[in-house]
């Protein structure tokens, strides 16, 4: 960054705006197997690899997208947004991270509700978008995802969460850990009055999110191979000095050991989802 | 130096040495040095509350993890009685890294929990530094149920650095434990008060956490994480710790500063390992406070304000117009107001007065 630019405020700065350095073409790369791939052949089969599989991380918008019926979607909470409360700084002002957070990714915050239909089910779908601050949850995403639950206990309809996220947001320190108990509590409210909740786990869910509302789910599902966890492989590998297992916290290492109830190709999540919920709501799919 | 005492304790463990060097003179050679004895005592009692008045946020932290710090099984022996010790998840393991029974308190029945750090070293790793996995949670959540079927309070300590990142811990779905406690404490038909007694590690202390009344000592810390781990990933440098201490607000002072916790337990001076009688005689008057209120709500309205607790931490304010945005705002509802039939009439009854009448 010149001089100049260090000057502008961070408002009119573009730094966040460009991420990648190659402009996007007709063809992009595969981060697993590095296959050269069509892009319009890679967006037709939801960003899963062609050839290997791979499921690549995707935004909270083309998630809702891929899930919900196009008619009749409403988006929720759109007033909620990230508050520096502690006026943090470390390298950078966190007020200054939200502004570029909210430049390059288009999102208000971490977290997009919408309610819709899923095969003419009515439902609320809660995204994260990892691009967003590594889809952190602090006050914003917490009382996003409050609203979500409110609004499902209104309209008597289910709950489906897609998590991708690094953990609690730690540039707002206690009031972010407390958003874990906030949202459970939520959960706990939406549990008792016998309202599904599916909890979809996407590469990442880590940490303060995995420990919360992600784990809660009445049905766990995860896409194939994501990373999921409480600590990060890097601090385990620190803290036990043990080269850690071939596998270890992808979702079918999670499935091996009984942590989650399934794992569903992307391409037929919303399917799934439909079937699950059609079932656990005593209605029948169209 | 003594390993006993912290960096910033140094001058007045110098001082207090010196002390006890002189009161052996006095019982060997019967020579008075009382006054002296005395005149050094009043020093390092100025010291000590110099040094304590002007703590940073990363001294405090310091002070949480003191090596001599009260743990949860000296608060058990010295506030509760009849402490019978409740064992095991059912499933696995005693959990030794969480301690949990019933017990007495003030004479009445009570549940007691918390994480055990242990304090010589086999019985640290014993206890796995304080440390929990999935085992002790369900442990602890077992208890609680235990607590809530036999309509016992719950009084929960935390002291941890966080939960066990460990191979095992994982493998055995450290993530759900957590959140489970975490869901299952908000509907808990019985008061919980949590007290952070010493370090407050991010979801491992949460997961004891959720409670009627949140209440800190002093010189105790509670944090989404520790300063160094915020330090290595923001400032990418552990050796930021302090500054990341001080960015993140982990001092009882500034949490009740910000709302998040509800009373802070004022510590003897030099910190409650310097007098651990005195700081648990404390506690037990500010949690027998507590105890009291709590017991008179009813529990449907214990639970409601409970749960309303949580929800207000780190609500959406509503944003009050500033500047001439303020002015605009009142602008425009006086002008609305002149729309409406109400103030018309209103008009009518100050200007005439006599035919709004007929």
């Amino acid at each position: 960054m010149s001089w100049l630019q260090k000057l502008l405020p961070s408002k009119i700065r573009t730094e966040g705006g460009k991420k990648r350095g190659v402009p996007e073409g007709l063809w992009s790369k595969c981060d697993a197997c590095g296959a050269i791939l069509y892009r319009i052949d890679l967006e037709r089969n939801l960003f899963v690899c062609t050839k290997c599989n791979h499921h690549q991380r995707i935004t909270a918008r083309q998630r809702i997208a891929y899930t919900l019926d196009k008619e009749c979607q409403e988006e929720l909470a759109t007033h909620i947004e990230p508050i520096d409360r502690l006026k943090f700084r470390d390298t950078k002002k966190y007020k200054d991270r939200i502004i570029a957070a909210q430049k390059s990714t288009g999102e208000k915050e971490a977290l997009v509700v919408v309610k819709g239909q899923l095969k003419g089910l009515s439902v609320v779908v809660a995204a994260f978008d990892f691009n967003f601050m590594g889809g952190s949850m602090g006050a914003g995403v917490g009382n996003r995802f409050v609203a979500a639950v409110e609004a499902c206990i209104q309209y008597r309809i289910p709950l489906i969460c897609f998590s991708a996220s690094g953990g609690a947001r730690m540039q707002e320190a206690l009031t972010s850990l407390m958003q874990m108990a906030k949202t459970s509590a939520a959960l706990a409210r939406l549990g008792q009055l016998g309202i599904p909740y599916i909890s979809v786990l996407t590469d990442p869910t880590m940490g303060g999110v995995s420990a919360s509302l992600a784990t809660l789910g009445d049905i766990i599902i995860a896409e194939p191979n994501a990373l999921i966890g409480f600590a990060g492989p890097r601090v385990i590998e620190q803290t036990v000095r043990e080269t850690l297992p071939e596998g270890f916290q992808r979702s079918e290492f999670l499935l091996a050991h009984g942590a989650i109830d399934m794992i569903v190709d992307r391409r037929e999540m919303a399917n799934k989802l439909a079937m699950l919920i059609a079932k656990l709501t005593q209605q029948k799919l169209i | 130096m003594n390993l006993n005492f912290l960096d910033f304790e140094q001058p007045f463990a110098e001082l207090e040495a010196k002390i006890e060097e002189l009161r052996h003179v006095t019982t060997d050679q019967e020579v008075n040095l009382t006054t002296e004895i005395k005149r050094l005592e009043r020093k390092s009692r100025h010291l000590t509350k110099s040094i304590f008045s002007n703590l940073s946020s990363w001294q405090v932290a310091q002070l949480a993890r003191h090596p001599l710090r009260p743990h949860t099984l000296d608060y058990i022996r010295l506030i509760f009685t009849d402490f019978d010790e409740l064992h095991g998840d059912r499933m696995l393991s005693d959990g030794p890294a969480l301690v949990g029974g019933i017990a007495r308190f003030e004479g009445q029945p009570v549940l007691v929990l918390g994480q055990e750090k242990g304090r010589a070293t086999k019985e640290k790793v014993r206890r796995n530094f304080g440390m929990a996995r999935p085992e002790e949670y369900k442990k602890a959540l077992r208890l609680m149920k235990l607590a809530e079927k036999f309509k016992l309070p719950i009084f929960s300590f935390i002291d941890t650095a966080g939960a066990y990142p460990g191979i095992g811990a994982e493998e055995r779905n450290q993530s759900e434990a957590i959140a489970r406690n975490l869901a299952e404490m908000s509907l808990l038909k019985t008061p919980i008060i949590c007290t952070v007694i010493g370090e407050g590690g991010s979801g491992g202390a949460l997961a004891i956490g959720v409670a009627d009344r949140i209440l800190m000592l002093q010189y105790s810390i509670y944090s989404v994480i520790s300063p160094e781990g915020c330090a290595s990933i923001l400032w990418r440098s552990a050796n930021k710790a302090p500054e990341a201490a001080e960015a993140m607000g982990i001092t009882a002072k500034r949490l009740k500063e910000l709302n998040l916790i509800d009373e802070v337990i004022d510590e003897p001076l030099g910190g409650a390992h310097r007098n651990t009688e005195q700081m648990a005689q404390q506690l037990k008057q500010t949690l027998a406070n507590h105890l009291a209120q709590l017991q008179q709500q009813s529990t449907p309205n214990l639970l409601e304000t409970r749960y309303q607790k949580y929800m207000r931490i780190g609500e959406q304010q509503q944003h009050k117009p500033r500047g001439l945005r303020k002015y605009w705002c009142l602008f425009s509802s006086l002008m609305e107001a002149i729309d409406s039939d109400s103030f018309l009439l209103l008009l009518d009854l100050v200007f005439f007065p006599s035919e709004a009448i007929l």
